[in-house]
């Protein structure tokens, strides 16, 4: 079976998603996705930039909120839009964990983006592992 | 969350409802609406939020909803918490991720005829002059140094940078600048998100529109404010503390988060996280709040600047002039009376806008002897209108009223709705321009997506929490 990479919810001001992985290194990276996607067609976004990202905290939301806000940083000092993550990975270090992240992607310059999320909230947010053993993480930006 | 399907608001006179003091609520709710909106309210969680905010500590008189009140994050869009700044707290989420998101309006010498005739020339020049959208880049990039000086001096650094007017400051809430901002509490983080975006418009909700007064309702009133007759011509700004002032809320919620653990435990939400007055947080938090204001303050004034340079060029008789600026996302300390008491309070007005009815000393002078004006812009292609602050709003809401129409159908469905160009069309009827970075950034602003402004407007008066002046209607729009 595959999984839907991520689905938007109905949210009336602001941006709400379910994103989806086999594994948390996966949903994590189909969360970066949509975030963009809530911008732009991300399809249409070249890979012309590379860029790295590391965060660490104690627990996995916190750290979620903080892989996302490093995207949102790149997005307004330099307009980067996301393509792709070409890679990701989360170790546990004694008592915190590590995300590091190696994405592509291009300037907005060149592409239609319709809006911008402004922050990543902590509304309604959660990560959660089904019997499967796969992830699920739902997230609300603010526009 | 509870429910607010289970909750049954109290009418206790012809605009206001109460929630009244149960558990571990500190104050009632007062809920100010007309059926129609309390309607509109009861269908999404707002009040359940309005109720989660008469919890905090030192909250005072009541937890205030205003009547375009809708569901946030921790706390509603559009309610007033005045909580006390001793014994009380401070909440990033009661203010908001953009901190000091406003209104100016400025009031030409132009009559609207004149406008339309060039108006695609002057849209031009001002979409070249205010870069819109996502990826803007500023024709004011900061050095550090600057940077420092907008965020402690806010719109006094541009006026000696030869930027806007000194009557400029004269007419902007606070003069423009917040004297307890803390430029060292403004992350690096946020700065590098700032530096590039002065004198920017951002996307989303926000806009600049080219306006003509459509319906004066107080003479007196709209005359002291600068407006002289219908058809005049006034633009009005809609923007932020744009990146710096996103990073400086998330940045103090994450920073509460880590130091309060015991307080993120007892909250119903996360996103009503508080610092108590009396910790170093809070100071922090307050003094860089008052730093990004300070950048949005910047902001709408070198915008206004910029306006002024797009109408020279195409009408060099052009005259402009800052009417005021409110901010509607913010926290300030204030003066207040509750239970016969008087208190200094923060005054939380997240989506609402002060109301300052005649004398406060916060006024300006020229305004002080009939309140301060109110600015509520509706959604795009829709009216907006000037209001004046009232004596009643002082009594009934901390001195204050609504900030705008609020959303309530989401941007996904607005887009399967309608698309950007059939909108365009349709407001270009109407003899509406829009000049817009992104043909998806119309359809998800759709004037049919919002919730009627007039009925807000329209409580606003009757309620008594700011009384109309005059009806603004739009010729030209300028959007991300």
């Amino acid at each position: 079976m595959t999984l839907e990479p991520f689905t938007f919810l109905e949210h009336t001001a602001d941006a709400k998603f379910i994103a989806r992985g086999k594994t948390l290194e996966e949903a994590f990276a189909n969360a970066a996705r949509a975030t963009f996607a809530i911008m732009t067609d991300i399809a249409l976004v070249k890979q012309t930039i590379a860029k790295t990202i590391e965060v660490k905290a104690t627990k996995l939301e916190p750290l979620l909120y903080d892989f996302l806000e490093a995207l949102i940083y790149y997005l307004d000092t330099e307009g980067f839009l996301l393509a792709k993550v070409t890679s990701l990975d989360i170790i546990r270090d004694n008592d915190q964990f590590i995300l590091k992240a190696n994405i592509l992607g291009d300037s907005a310059e060149s592409y239609d983006v319709h809006t911008a999320v402004k922050s990543v909230t902590y509304n309604d947010m959660f990560i959660n592992q089904d019997d499967q053993g796969h992830y699920e993480i739902q997230v609300v930006h603010d526009l | 969350m509870e429910n607010t399907h289970n909750i049954t608001p109290k009418k206790i006179s012809d605009f206001a409802y109460t929630i009244e003091k149960t558990g571990s609520m500190n104050v009632p709710v007062k809920i100010i609406a007309s059926e129609k909106l309390m309607d509109k309210m009861l269908q999404d969680n707002c009040i359940t939020q309005g109720i989660h905010v008469a919890t905090l500590p030192g909250i005072k008189g009541w937890s205030v909803m205003m009547p375009d009140a809708h569901q946030g994050y921790g706390f509603s869009i559009g309610g007033v918490a005045a909580i006390d700044c001793e014994h009380g707290c401070i909440s990033p989420g009661g203010i908001g991720f953009d901190i000091n998101c406003g209104v100016r309006l400025l009031a030409s010498n132009l009559k609207k005829e004149d406008v339309q005739q060039k108006i695609d020339p002057l849209l031009n020049a001002l979409f070249r002059l205010i870069p819109p959208g996502v990826g803007a880049k500023s024709l004011y990039r900061l050095t550090d140094k600057e940077l420092e000086d907008v965020l402690r001096n806010g719109a006094t650094w541009a006026v000696k940078a030869n930027i806007g007017l000194q009557e400029d400051l004269e007419c902007c809430e606070e003069s423009g600048t917040m004297p307890e901002a803390d430029p060292t509490k403004v992350s690096q983080k946020a700065k590098s998100r700032g530096r590039g975006q002065l004198g920017t418009l951002g996307a989303g909700n926000h806009f600049l529109e080219i306006q003509y007064v459509e319906e004066i309702f107080d003479q007196d009133i709209a005359k002291t404010f600068g407006i002289t007759e219908v058809g005049q011509v006034v633009i009005m700004i809609h923007t932020g503390s744009r990146g710096l002032g996103h990073q400086v809320c998330s940045d103090y919620l994450r920073k509460m988060e880590e130091a309060f653990p015991d307080i993120i435990a007892s909250l119903p939400e996360k996103d009503l996280i508080y610092a108590p007055a009396k910790s170093p947080l809070a100071k922090e938090y307050y003094g860089a709040m008052c730093a990004a204001a300070n950048f949005a303050w910047t902001n709408r004034h070198v915008i206004g600047h910029q306006v002024r340079k797009a109408f020279k060029s195409v009408f060099p008789e052009s005259n402009l002039q800052t009417i005021y600026d409110v901010a509607h996302n913010i926290a300030k300390k204030e003066e207040h009376v509750a239970d016969g008491k008087p208190f200094t309070a923060w005054v939380h007005r997240k989506g609402a806008t002060r109301a300052f009815g005649p004398k406060r000393k916060e006024i300006p002078e020229r305004y002080r002897n009939v309140g301060q004006p109110i600015f509520i812009p509706g959604s795009m292609g829709t009216a907006s209108y000037v209001l004046v602050g009232t004596e009643k709003a002082m009594q009934e809401s901390f001195g204050s009223t609504a900030h705008g129409a609020g959303r309530m159908m989401s941007r996904v469905q607005a887009n399967k709705n309608w698309s950007g160009e059939e909108i365009k069309a349709d407001l270009a009827k109407e003899h509406i321009i829009v000049k817009a970075k992104s043909w998806r950034g119309i359809s998800e602003e759709a004037p049919l997506a919002y919730k009627d402004v007039d009925e807000v407007v329209k409580v606003s008066h009757d309620a008594g929490i700011g009384s109309l002046v005059a009806k603004l209607k739009p010729m030209g729009v300028v959007k991300g």
